[in-house]
């Protein structure tokens, strides 16, 4: 059975988000997790409340960039931390529910706050059969 | 890195003659350790830059350099506009004029031995810091176009200080030509809640001490003692400056074709300056500087307010604000003849020798306070621009210590609780909402700062002025 998941990965200064999945939709989600797995741990995080998230981009990479910004935007003016993510692409067209609630300082105690989706080692696409990938580092 | 891949130009100075596409040489000036220990991708984000349009003299990367975006961090380069040349949003970075302020106290760390702890627990509150964070602000949309406009001179009209920090800012505290209508309202909205914070990171509020002074006389002028108490800030334009890096290094991205740029590396992408997109992201990156330098002006109010609780009569005044995220205009001797050129520095500090005409008269003599901030528990040091700094680097040097770590090896090396037990044993308080944040920031985890400072010193880029050494330190 294919299982997705995600991952962190080294940068010098910052950190990478990885996701994986049977589908690129799935990968998507997965990166978001890991995104948000750079402030907190995402299990800290309770999906209560909805936010939807839509963009375009002329390809998959710039796709993800815009998704993960989209992310770090919300997150920013709405104060608030995700934990349940749904993708739905359709081309280089992306439309998303992101659930989540408000940070709360004292329970999610957050490590860092993300500045920004970075294009450094910004890579979509199949790595193996029935396995989607997608990654770039996250400036904090 | 491979020091074979380099010319041996002095023992701190290493040079790159250009090949393939690179219009100009690649120069690092760091000691043969600091060259060894650097990534490898610092020379190809170095070699990647000397291939951009119009950059004039050479890339320069300070001894500090490390894997950045596009740029290394620690990164210099300026750029003719008459040669075509270009503007990089990635060469400016996301934290938009991200810098260091320090400021007098007037105290001797005896003073403040016995109050030390209420000091920093009240800074601590008072001071908004880390994730999630908001000022005490809240901006309307004609007030942020206000700040966007005005910077530091903004906070002060609005009684967030006094005339006289503004002499000691760059740029006499409000950055000109910034166009708050090319900001998008996204980076606005970002921003509503966030001025007056610190952010999170490696961005801090410091109570330090002078530890150790290297040039009496420089020292004098600049107001520094030995035993001295100084408080520096560290952070920059928070959300809004983010938003607007995001932003621009899309449009750069997808527009480059069209300005016939091809990019070695998508995060050096970039526009002419004489573009409307080079104009535009110019405007927006001169607003974010501004919203630094208001950010920055506003911290240091709350700070002022929390001393004239605790020690009333103290009074704070402003050694000096820089910023290591910018691209400014300036003119430049290049050939023997003066040239109007646009300086990226990314993770690098503006240090202009003795008689610039953009010092404040009174520091004109013996050059601009250069601040390099340390990391958590390490020392920081004030250097001083030097003529030689001028010719070498575009008047630029070192801007930190720069990590050796990932952030994810720190975690797993330490443990923010065992850090702050360590720190306080050492006399070192330290604040912050997220043990992680802490344990990521472990100054293990950094380069030797004074590695750092030396090789900047001897290269000629500045001079050793003073070193501070921690008291308290409040984290984001």
């Amino acid at each position: 059975m294919i299982t997705s998941y995600w991952q962190h990965f080294p940068h010098q200064a910052d950190i990478g988000v990885r996701g994986v999945g049977p589908t690129l939709a799935a990968a998507f989600e997965q990166a978001a997790l890991a995104l948000t797995a750079v402030v907190t741990d995402p299990a800290r995080v309770a999906p209560n409340e909805a936010v939807e998230i839509a963009c375009e981009a002329p390809d998959d990479e710039l796709l993800l960039a815009d998704w993960l910004n989209a992310l770090i935007l919300e997150m920013a003016t709405r104060r608030m931390l995700f934990r349940r993510f749904s993708v739905n692409l359709d081309g280089h067209r992306l439309r998303a529910t992101a659930w989540g609630e408000r940070v709360d300082v004292v329970r999610h105690r957050p490590a860092v706050e993300v500045k920004g989706a970075t294009y450094t080692e910004l890579k979509v696409g199949r790595i193996e059969a029935g396995l989607w990938l997608a990654q770039c580092v996250v400036d904090v | 890195m491979d020091i074979s891949q380099f010319e041996r130009v002095t023992d701190y100075e290493w040079r790159i003659a250009p090949f393939g596409e690179m219009h100009v040489p690649a120069v690092i000036y760091a000691d043969q350790d600091l060259l060894r220990e650097m990534d490898q991708k610092v020379y190809e984000q170095l070699t990647n830059v000397a291939t951009l349009p119009g950059i004039v003299q050479a890339a320069y990367a300070m001894p500090d350099a490390h894997w950045g975006y596009g740029f290394p961090i620690g990164g210099v380069a300026a750029f003719d506009p008459a040669m075509g040349g270009v503007i990089s949003a990635g060469g400016v970075g996301f934290d938009i004029s991200c810098g260091v302020r320090t400021l007098l106290t007037g105290l001797r760390a005896s003073d403040l031995a016995p109050v030390k702890q209420k000091l920093a627990d009240r800074l601590f509150e008072q001071v908004p810091a880390g994730v999630g964070s908001t000022g005490r602000l809240r901006l309307d949309a004609a007030e942020m176009d206000a700040m966007l406009r005005g910077g530091a001179r903004w906070a002060v009209e609005r009684g967030y200080g006094v005339a006289a920090d503004l002499e000691r800012i760059e740029e006499g505290g409000c950055m000109a030509g910034a166009e708050p209508d090319q900001v998008s309202d996204h980076a606005k909205q970002r921003q509503r809640g966030e001025v007056g914070t610190l952010g999170s990171g490696n961005h801090y509020l410091e109570l330090q001490e002078v530890a150790e002074v290297f040039d009496a006389r420089i020292a004098a002028r600049f107001g520094l003692h030995a035993g001295d108490v100084v408080v520096s800030i560290h952070c920059g334009s928070r959300g809004l400056g983010h938003q607007i890096g995001t932003e621009f290094l899309r449009k750069m991205v997808i527009a480059a074709p069209g300005h016939g740029i091809s990019l070695p590396d998508r995060e050096l992408a970039c526009a002419p300056i004489d573009s409307p997109l080079g104009r535009d992201y110019l405007g927006a990156m001169r607003a974010g500087i501004n919203c630094a330098l208001a950010n920055r002006q506003v911290i240091t109010h709350l700070a002022r307010e929390v001393f004239a609780e605790i020690l009333p009569g103290t009074r704070l005044t402003l050694l000096y604000d820089v910023s290591h995220n910018t691209c400014k205009e300036e003119q430049h001797i290049v050939g023997g003849r003066p040239r109007r050129l646009f300086v990226h520095r990314k993770g690098a500090t503006r240090a202009f020798g003795p008689g610039h005409a953009a010092l404040p008269a009174d520091l004109r003599d013996v050059g601009q306070p250069v601040l390099i901030g340390g990391s958590m528990g390490t020392s920081s040091y004030i250097l001083a621009g030097t003529e030689a700094g001028m010719a070498h680097s575009f008047g630029s040097a070192c801007h930190g210590a720069g990590r050796a770590m990932s952030r994810h090896q720190a975690t797993r090396q330490w443990h923010g609780s065992d850090l702050v037990r360590d720190l306080a044993s050492q006399g070192i308080l330290i604040r912050s909402p997220s043990l992680r944040g802490v344990a990521e920031e472990a100054p293990g985890a950094y380069k030797d700062v004074g590695a750092v400072v030396e090789a900047a010193e001897r290269a000629g880029l500045s001079r050793k002025v003073a070193r501070l050494r921690p008291l308290a330190c409040i984290k984001g």
